[in-house]
């Protein structure tokens, strides 16, 4: 399995090399898994990026989740008890991202490129609907990470890239139970003398698969059946108990 | 063990959540209320989305209310007649919660609404419900003096439409029972909860129903109401977890019995005493959270996109 892994990436090695004769820098990266299969034991998982650069350099892992759109409400003292009062509404906010690297992210990049890269939680990409003025936006923007820090979608630190030796480089991406579904993307960032030279992207799908996939068709394509079956099920269970505790 | 769950789409504990099943079964069959003022508030503690944790319930609490009302079957503790006449009232509460909820949902406020629900309500009730079976305690009449002073004659007994409940003796309005069946639709809808902690009092105080009728013909009604709650919940907003709802289900039906069987030893007022000691319990705990600076002022919500 791993051989053929290894072969693979061999051989998109030797595709970049034909196509990308007259770049000097050259990044190959790839996934243990392109999918992460949720079944109904799931509890997270972890998955293997590894990779080979041709020369020097660092490296930078950018992983995004399928794009939300998400409300942030700032809840207000008002008549003595908490409301939720201002809104903001962001949209295209990845509903994951992690970042990983082999040194500080600061110490790579100016901001002014991990800005146009979207490196760093500092840079994550969320467009403010409302015409709102810069501080609430800021404001909006830092308490919308807060929050996916704490439901464990945003990573709280940056994640460590690790070289063996100075061309072959790893890292591991973790993913909690209540990751989002959908198509992610992750990117590789070669960098050289504090600019990005090199950049590969690779797919990775996160899905429902088996019993927990079927019921979650199930309940969004026939909701109606399925809350019928649903209470079928709760009658037919309150029923048993109720004849098999008769005799007590 | 753990298992995750397709519609909260988050992986629990097996044990936890048929553990906390029958905990809030028991207290189910002990006080004849359905417990969901108890399960909706914990499931939404240990990270159950509000919607799923709403929309989940009503579906397990139809489990629970079928082994329970079975129980009270056997004892003839059951008045069908008013059961079905409060479940006409039932039913249009619940389609109208279920409306109500996703309104609420929209305009961000539906947590707020959760709480100021169950603090108004349930703290109202206990409260109420405390300070009479206080009184009773320590008067240590006996059950058939108080009795007969429950019929008092107010103006809810002119209202017009009277019917007779031969089963219950009584001959009241039916604008009274549609009228309770009603609010308890609602509040099965918005809060998750089948209103026993409602339906038992007002059955009792309202209506003046004999109260060892009041724990079976309640969970009758709330079988119905929550059934179609859960139905509506499932096919409009997809907030039914069946796998939760299942295991919520075999620890909830277990616990419904033992505490069905139990209720034989207590006494209507110190049964009443407990409950009510209960849902103060929980509603004290609400009404400091919604006045206690949160941790975080602000929370997200996904509008759009995958969950």
């Amino acid at each position: 399995m791993r051989a053929r892994r290894w072969g693979g990436a061999m051989a998109v090695l030797a595709l970049l090399a034909i196509w990308t004769p007259v770049r000097a820098q050259t990044l190959v990266a790839d996934l243990s898994s392109h999918l992460i299969a949720i079944t109904t034991g799931f509890t997270g998982t972890d998955v293997v990026l590894f990779g080979a650069i041709d020369q020097p350099g660092d490296v930078a892992v950018v992983i995004e989740g399928p794009e939300t759109s998400q409300t942030v409400r700032r809840k207000d003292r008002i008549a003595g008890i908490w409301i939720n009062n201002e809104t903001l509404k962001f949209s295209h906010v990845p509903g994951f991202y992690g970042v990983a690297s082999n040194k500080p992210l600061d110490a790579l990049l100016p901001p002014a490129v991990a800005q146009r890269h979207e490196i760093g939680l500092d840079h994550v990409r969320m467009l403010p609907r409302a015409d709102a003025d810069a501080t609430t936006v800021a404001e909006f923007r830092s308490a919308l990470i807060r929050n996916k820090q704490r439901e464990g979608l945003y990573g709280t630190e940056v994640g460590e890239v690790v070289f063996l030796g100075q061309r072959l480089f790893r890292t591991s991406i973790s993913f909690p139970a209540n990751v989002p579904i959908g198509l992610y993307t992750v990117s590789v960032y070669l960098i050289r003398d504090q600019d990005v030279v090199g950049a590969q992207t690779t797919p990775l799908a996160v899905s429902k698969i088996g019993f927990s996939a079927d019921i979650f068709d199930f309940a969004q394509h026939d909701g109606l059946i399925y809350g019928l079956m649903g209470v079928l099920l709760a009658v037919g269970a309150g029923w048993l108990a109720g004849t098999v505790f008769r005799k007590g | 063990m753990q298992i995750y769950l397709p519609i909260a789409e988050m992986s629990v504990n097996v044990f936890w959540v048929l553990g906390l099943g029958a905990m809030v079964g028991f207290l189910s069959g002990l006080f004849g209320v359905g417990g969901g003022f108890l399960m909706t508030p914990l499931l939404i503690f240990i990270g159950v989305p509000p919607a799923v944790a709403v929309g989940t319930q009503a579906n397990q609490l139809v489990g629970a209310g079928v082994s329970g009302v079975m129980y009270h079957w056997r004892k003839r503790n059951v008045d069908v007649k008013l059961g079905l006449v409060m479940q006409a009232g039932g039913i249009v509460g619940t389609v109208l919660g279920v409306m109500l909820f996703g309104m609420l949902q929209r305009l961000g406020h539906i947590d707020l609404v959760i709480s100021l629900s169950y603090v108004i309500f349930l703290g109202g009730i206990s409260g109420l419900m405390l300070m009479e079976s206080v009184r009773a305690l320590f008067r240590g009449r006996r059950k058939g003096a108080t009795r007969g002073k429950l019929h008092h004659h107010t103006w809810l007994h002119g209202l017009p439409f009277k019917m007779r409940f031969p089963r219950s003796r009584l001959y009241i309005s039916v604008l009274l029972p549609v009228g309770i069946g009603f609010i308890g639709g609602v509040l099965v809808a918005i809060m998750g909860i089948g209103g026993g902690f409602l339906l038992v009092p007002a059955m009792i105080y309202i209506l003046g129903m004999p109260t060892t009728l009041v724990a079976g013909t309640s969970l009758l009604q709330i079988i119905l109401t929550t059934g179609v709650a859960a139905v509506l919940q499932a096919a409009t907003n997809h907030t039914v977890d069946i796998l939760l709802a299942l295991m919520l289900l075999v620890g909830g039906v277990l616990g419904a019995q033992m505490g069905s069987r139990a209720s034989g030893y207590l006494k209507g007022e110190q049964a009443r005493a407990l409950l009510a000691l209960t849902v103060l319990g929980v509603a004290v705990k609400l009404a400091v959270d919604l006045v206690l600076t949160p941790d975080d002022l602000y929370s997200i919500t996904t509008t759009a996109g995958p969950k």
